[in-house]
């Protein structure tokens, strides 16, 4: 066991973990803002990676399948928040999560009747192929370009909840709609916006997975199990949360496959337990919102 | 990516075809007067994990199993019986297949189980039949299956067992001095497929550089690659199964493995290799029960196809996908030759059967009920080589039917 080994090992982990920030923001952000726990999750960044598929048959570019498939799927989460999920705000929390939960199945079982149970190939565009010697060993490009995504859509969610209008109002939003209906704020459509961009982020996030993860029906399950210990280890709808967590989770999950790679998926949910004995509302979280 | 969304728009008419089959199916399950009305109807259960990872390979054998039937019937049935194929869902679940097995059992009366898709699964199908004196066709590989232990005499299998899988794999990718590291899926499939690679590794003189234990159902390899870049290895062996092979396949690819070692695995799956781009799977070595290309050389292969062809609009049976044909066929056979469904008779018909109905002469071994047959060694092809959209492998052996590659009766426990 090298020095080169470990770093490559660690580098490898930080990587593993930017998957998950991408897999787990969408999550966060709904819940955050609108304190709704999105079972869905796993079935919309399914949908986005068949959307990402869909477009580029269309237009033959995978650019354009990350630009647009996170565009309509994350207006056509806005339609599922206008029609789906707005009547039942007020009511118990149980009754979006349930919503949302049904959402997920109906949603896999449409991909399967129009797609198929089969998986379908989903190519590496032709530009990040290949693998990039980074002094410590190899890595794809594919993986490094996704890496940089990620912290893209990072540095625009927080300039856009920090440095602008839109943003503040987000934020006075999740802590008191009341008072924001009181100063004549439209909180409904507030909401809709931020949902159909959580539901995007999410689209985006499947898109992104889809040339290193292959496309299939059932490839939400395990990253709504994902995106849950994130968010759940970094504090419910906590953004710096589900980021730091993200890369502890990665981390932690590489090193273990070093030295016990048959614990690699346990050990995820083995820290999810230690951490939420010694802070129950996670590393950054407070009491949920609205509940 | 435009391969992609062809093979999407080629895609709804075969599944729709197999929808269609099993809506049948269930609409003949929910009319039990019917089935009750023809008490001679001979009863197939075929629990089968049509929803999970497997499910491309579980709706094959579907498919397959469902052709055997429809030839069965066409030709007047078997001795004057009609017979029907009760598929069921076990979710790749040990609980759920030893439930529904059960009730195919007891509620549905069944006169055989053929089916269960994962080594884990088909034991516990294995339980409920054993325990009840129900003949069961097992197709799925499972090396404790012929153990003394497991044993039961109602008991068949049909498929290929890692043991013999592995000798003839290993015989034609390993070599002396070979350094080989492992990636091995952490439950049954993958143990055993480990334990025969490193028994034929031990006999051949490669060497093991490298043993790692995945979990079940990975979406992720990347934290594994670094220490299998790392062992020196000049052989990869990835013994895991359904979507975790393509999965990590195409990550091993991604991370530049084939360009430092091969890529071995136990058995090629086709429709795995469909799931990716052929540039992933290009020069990937495996074993394989069957094959479509085997109807050039061996004429009961061409007339299955012909005969899948007919049934599903063109397209072409898979490797997992035939055992349900040879699962079924082979007892329909049996039964025949037994003139009933009388399961002693049916056994004696089983040990006695000599037959050839998909790749070549096969029988049933006396002491563990383990069918010999072919075990075929694939090359998957790259795409400027590949003739049609089908045209995934190419043969590199045809190992025959032969004990050298089995474990003797006496290993197994069995008083030889």
């Amino acid at each position: 066991m090298t020095v080169q080994l470990i770093a490559m090992q660690l580098f490898s982990g930080l990587a593993l973990g930017a998957v998950l920030i991408m897999v787990a923001l969408g999550l966060s952000i709904i819940f955050g803002m609108l304190g709704i726990v999105n079972f869905a999750h796993g079935a919309l960044f399914m949908v986005g990676a068949y959307a990402g598929l869909y477009v580029a048959g269309l237009t033959g570019s995978f650019w354009w399948a990350l630009l647009i498939a996170p565009v309509m799927i994350g207006l056509f989460g806005m339609l599922i928040e206008r029609f789906l999920i707005r009547p039942l705000y007020g009511r118990s929390p149980d009754d979006p999560l349930l919503l949302t939960f049904g959402l997920g199945y109906v949603l896999v079982e449409a991909v399967r009747i129009f797609f198929g149970t089969d998986g379908i190939p989903f190519s590496t565009p032709a530009a990040l192929r290949g693998v990039v010697n980074l002094g410590i060993g190899f890595f794809p490009l594919y993986r490094l370009f996704v890496i940089g995504v990620v912290v893209a859509v990072l540095l625009l969610l927080w300039v856009g909840l920090e440095k602008t209008k839109f943003g503040l109002i987000v934020r006075a939003g999740s802590a008191d709609p009341l008072i924001m209906r009181v100063l004549g704020v439209d909180i409904s459509r507030l909401w809709l916006v931020v949902f159909g961009i959580g539901v995007g982020i999410t689209a985006l996030g499947g898109v992104l997975a889809a040339p290193m993860r292959n496309v299939s029906p059932e490839m939400g399950t395990l990253v709504l199990a994902e995106a849950f210990v994130v968010t759940v280890i970094g504090g419910m709808g906590s953004l710096p949360g589900a980021v730091i967590a993200g890369l502890i989770v990665g981390v932690s999950v590489s090193m273990t496959s070093l030295f016990a790679p048959e614990m690699a998926t346990i050990v995820m949910f083995a820290l999810m337990a230690l951490i939420l004995l010694v802070r129950p509302n996670g590393l950054y979280g407070r009491a949920a919102p609205g509940l | 990516m435009t391969n992609g969304i062809e093979k999407l728009a080629l895609r709804p008419i075969g599944r729709r075809a197999a929808l269609f089959g099993l809506a049948g199916v269930a609409g003949t399950l929910s009319m039990p007067w019917i089935a009750r009305a023809q008490a001679e109807t001979i009863r197939i259960g075929f629990p089968t994990p049509l929803t999970g990872p497997f499910a491309a390979e579980a709706n094959d054998q579907v498919r397959s199993a469902q052709l055997a039937v429809k030839l069965a019937n066409d030709k007047g049935g078997i001795a004057g019986r009609k017979v029907e194929l009760l598929v069921r869902d076990d979710k790749l679940n040990a609980g759920e297949a030893a439930t529904r097995t059960l009730e195919l059992i007891e509620k549905d009366k069944v006169h055989a189980v053929v089916g269960a898709l994962s080594s884990a699964v088909q034991l516990a199908v294995n339980e409920v039949t054993r325990a009840r004196s129900m003949l069961y066709i097992s197709i799925s590989q499972s090396d404790t299956i012929n153990e003394i232990k497991d044993f039961s005499p109602y008991t068949f299998h049909e498929a290929l067992n890692p043991t013999m899988t592995t000798a003839v794999v290993a015989k034609h990718s390993f070599k002396k001095g070979s350094k080989v590291a492992y990636l091995v899926a952490d439950y049954a499939y993958g143990h055993e497929m480990l334990r025969g690679f490193k028994r034929a590794a031990k006999e051949i003189g490669a060497q093991t550089v490298s043993e790692i234990l995945h979990p079940f159902g990975a979406a992720d390899y990347s934290t594994f690659i670094p220490t299998i870049l790392s062992s020196g290895a000049d052989i990869l062996c990835i013994c895991n199964f359904g979507r975790d092979q393509a999965n990590s396949i195409k990550q091993a690819v991604d991370f530049g493995v084939k360009d430092q070692m091969k890529i071995v695995v136990p058995v090629l799956l086709h429709n795995q290799r469909l799931a990716v781009d052929p540039e992933v799977f290009e020069g990937v070595t495996g074993g394989a029960n069957y094959y479509w290309g085997l109807e050039e050389t061996v004429p009961s292969a061409k007339a299955f196809n012909d005969a899948f062809r007919a049934m599903y609009k063109g397209t072409i049976p898979t490797d997992y996908g035939a055992y349900g044909y040879t699962g079924v066929a082979s007892l329909l056979m049996a039964i025949e030759k037994a003139g009933g469904t009388e399961p002693q008779k049916v056994i004696a018909a089983l040990e006695a059967l000599k037959y050839d109905i998909a790749k070549g002469e096969q029988s049933y071994r006396k002491c563990d009920h383990q069918s010999m047959q072919s075990v075929l060694v694939l090359e998957s092809k790259a795409k400027s080589a590949m003739k049609s959209d089908a045209d995934l492998f190419k043969i590199v052996a045809a190992e025959p039917a032969s004990e050298s590659v089995l474990r003797t009766c006496s290993e197994l426990g069995f008083k030889s």
